[in-house]
């Protein structure tokens, strides 16, 4: 969608963010309108990538149980990521080769970090 | 009569009470850019009406040292008073005490007021300025939190509370405004977080401002926490005022009726909604174009305001107001703006208000965000609010209302009372566009220049059905009204319907898609 006309962000009770574009489809047709802030930061949606393991709470790696190019079955416990006091044993949800690990013992994680990189069988 | 020296202790104890936390305490108070406790009270309730309960009250906390500490009116100010001449319960948390900490006397000392304000049937004004839980008072702390979200739900509904979050407001503590009617934040002032910037950061390693994370321009327009948003604690009160002019004092009476007043002619009801259905307009000026003076009081102006929501008046009569927004997102329903308007018009329905919608929607909101964030669910609130509310319910279709979100504005078959349509109105079951894509798909496929064949079609298919007539041929649509006309018809619906009285099934109640 093209922007048309962009305010500074909001100062007193306007919007903080207002963009107005001339294309915005719903059923077919396109709308001139506003488009919020919570719409203009609204995340992308993106597929699954299952060769990736991905931190899905942010912690700290206490143990890594496998090896770079070690071949995991499915259910294979590959480490604990210990979050809220509470130690989160992560498996392996499909079969592979652990092509690459991201994490060392002891470092703290952000949410959604790719923790380990798999080949899968 | 007492004696000379009683009388003087008395005095003596209530000054010393009234200074709260000291004075150093209160000048901090005033670096914050804040007002304290009391001077709050005084400038919500009217002049020299304020009836202050429980100023003797202490703590009794006996452990960590706290035995030997003097907490004056243990964190609390409490009491009874007049707005516009009638009568409210008040509180307001006073940070000057041991930061306003909530402990077993002070929480006792709110719940006072709460059961009193709901015994008595008068609205509750809560004022939030408190760093939490008082640890010294361990379990006896959250047991007084318990108590006051009880209390919140068993009066939600009969009576008005309003909750005005002037300071922190964190922890277990933001579900007490969590539960009331209406929240009022203020910029620089309020924050509500449940896990604060320093939690959020050791745990999670996220750093974040208290502003960022839970301000008032967070609440008012990420979260949708907060109803109303001002600039300072004085323009707030003033916001609080106009509210309660609005709305009745509990669920057993109606809104006073006001004397009537013509809208002001800046808004010229036959100049705001382009014919062309891509263009957009602002809504709130057809609501000004119909109300008396003009005047409309918009609740949570900034969150979602894909749909406006808001009181107003008809011929001095308070009407609730739900209407979609063309300005933003096009007027769609989302996630976000079922949620807004369902929950206002269970509000209307609680308080014997009657709501007026106005409809201009292109559909639903497309994306994964959507569906993943639970639009089923969520846009479900909006059908079960408008088929539970049994206040009158009048619907004006002034362009566009297409498919589910026809059904969902308040439609003829969720059992509006009266609806009426512009002539502009398309009543269809989508966009001539999308439906003329489906209905000619082979023609339009097989034809050597589709493009044109489309156009064709969906000319065709505006021609036939993208117009009120043939939901009015059906009678879902009472009737087609000149723009001109909109006020007329809407004091007229309001005085058949001022009777109105609609049976419901015995039940002990619902199960909302909360």
């Amino acid at each position: 969608m093209t922007a048309t006309k962009k305010t500074s962000p909001g100062k007193g009770k306007k919007p903080s963010q207002a963009v107005v574009v001339d294309d915005f489809v719903v059923e077919f047709r396109k709308y001139k309108t506003e488009l919020n802030r919570k719409f203009l930061e609204r995340k992308p949606w993106v597929p699954k990538d299952e060769r990736m393991v991905v931190s899905f709470i942010p912690g700290t790696v206490t143990s890594v149980f496998v090896t770079e190019g070690q071949h995991v079955e499915e259910g294979k416990e590959l480490m604990i990521l210990e979050a809220m006091k509470m130690k989160n044993r992560i498996y392996a949800d499909r079969s592979g080769v652990v092509k690459k690990i991201n994490v060392s013992i002891g470092e703290r994680v952000p949410k959604s970090k790719v923790m380990f990189e798999m080949d899968l069988d | 009569m007492a004696s000379k020296e009683k009388m003087s202790e008395l005095q003596k104890r209530r000054e010393q009470i009234q200074l709260g936390g000291g004075e150093i305490a209160i000048q901090k108070q005033v670096a914050m850019g804040k007002m304290t406790a009391r001077e709050r009270i005084i400038q919500i309730l009217d002049d020299g009406t304020f009836n202050e309960y429980d100023l003797f009250v202490e703590h009794d906390a006996r452990d960590f040292g706290m035995e030997g500490k003097v907490l004056h009116g243990d964190g609390v100010v409490t009491g009874t008073g007049t707005i516009g001449g009638k009568p409210v319960c008040i509180f307001a948390q006073d940070f000057t005490v041991a930061g306003g900490s909530l402990g077993s006397m002070h929480a006792r000392k709110i719940t006072k007021i709460m059961d009193h304000s709901l015994k008595m049937r008068m609205p509750l004004i809560g004022i939030n300025d408190s760093g939490g839980a008082r640890i010294q008072e361990g379990v006896n702390s959250l047991a007084g939190y318990g108590e006051i979200f009880f209390r919140n739900t068993l009066a939600s509904g009969v009576i008005p509370q309003i909750s005005v979050i002037l300071g922190p407001c964190a922890g277990g503590a933001v579900y007490s405004p969590a539960l009331t009617d209406f929240v009022f934040v203020v910029d620089n002032i309020s924050k509500m977080f449940i896990t604060g910037p320093e939690v959020i950061k050791t745990v999670l390693g996220e750093d974040i401002s208290m502003e960022e994370l839970g301000g008032a321009r967070v609440h008012s327009e990420m979260t949708g926490n907060a109803h109303f948003f001002a600039e300072s604690e004085a323009e707030c009160f003033d916001q609080i005022k106009t509210l309660l002019n609005y709305i009745p004092w509990s669920n057993s009476c109606i809104p006073v009726k006001k004397p009537v007043k013509m809208p002001l002619e800046d808004f010229d009801i036959n100049e705001i909604v382009p014919s062309d259905k891509s263009l957009p307009y602002d809504v709130r000026d057809v609501i000004r174009a119909v109300s008396d003076n003009s005047e409309f009081l918009e609740v949570q102006e900034l969150w979602a305001a894909n749909i406006v929501i808001g009181f107003g008046r008809i011929d001095g009569i308070t009407v609730g107001y739900v209407a979609n927004q063309p300005k933003v997102l096009a007027g769609v329903l989302d996630v976000d703006s079922s949620d807004k308007s369902a929950r206002f018009i269970r509000y209307c329905d609680a308080f014997n208000i009657p709501i007026v919608t106005l409809v201009d929607l292109p559909g639903y909101l497309p994306g994964v965000d959507q569906e993943h964030a639970g639009v089923i669910r969520h846009g479900a609130k909006l059908l079960y609010a408008y088929s539970e509310a049994t206040v009158p319910k009048i619907t004006v279709i002034l362009r566009k209302a297409y498919g589910g979100g026809y059904i969902a504005m308040n439609s003829r078959h969720l059992r509006a009372d009266f609806v009426f349509a512009w002539p502009d109105a398309e009543v269809a079951v989508m966009g001539p566009e999308g439906a003329a894509n489906i209905i000619f798909r082979k023609e339009i496929a097989a034809a050597e220049d589709p493009d044109k064949i489309r156009k064709e079609k969906v000319a065709e298919y505006i021609e036939k059905f993208a117009n009120p007539y043939v939901a009015a041929a059906k009678g879902f649509i009472d009737s087609v009204i000149e723009p001109q006309e909109t006020r007329r018809s809407l004091i007229h619906a309001l005085e058949v319907s001022s009777n109105k009285e609609i049976g419901i099934p015995r039940k002990k109640h619902g199960i909302p898609p909360f």
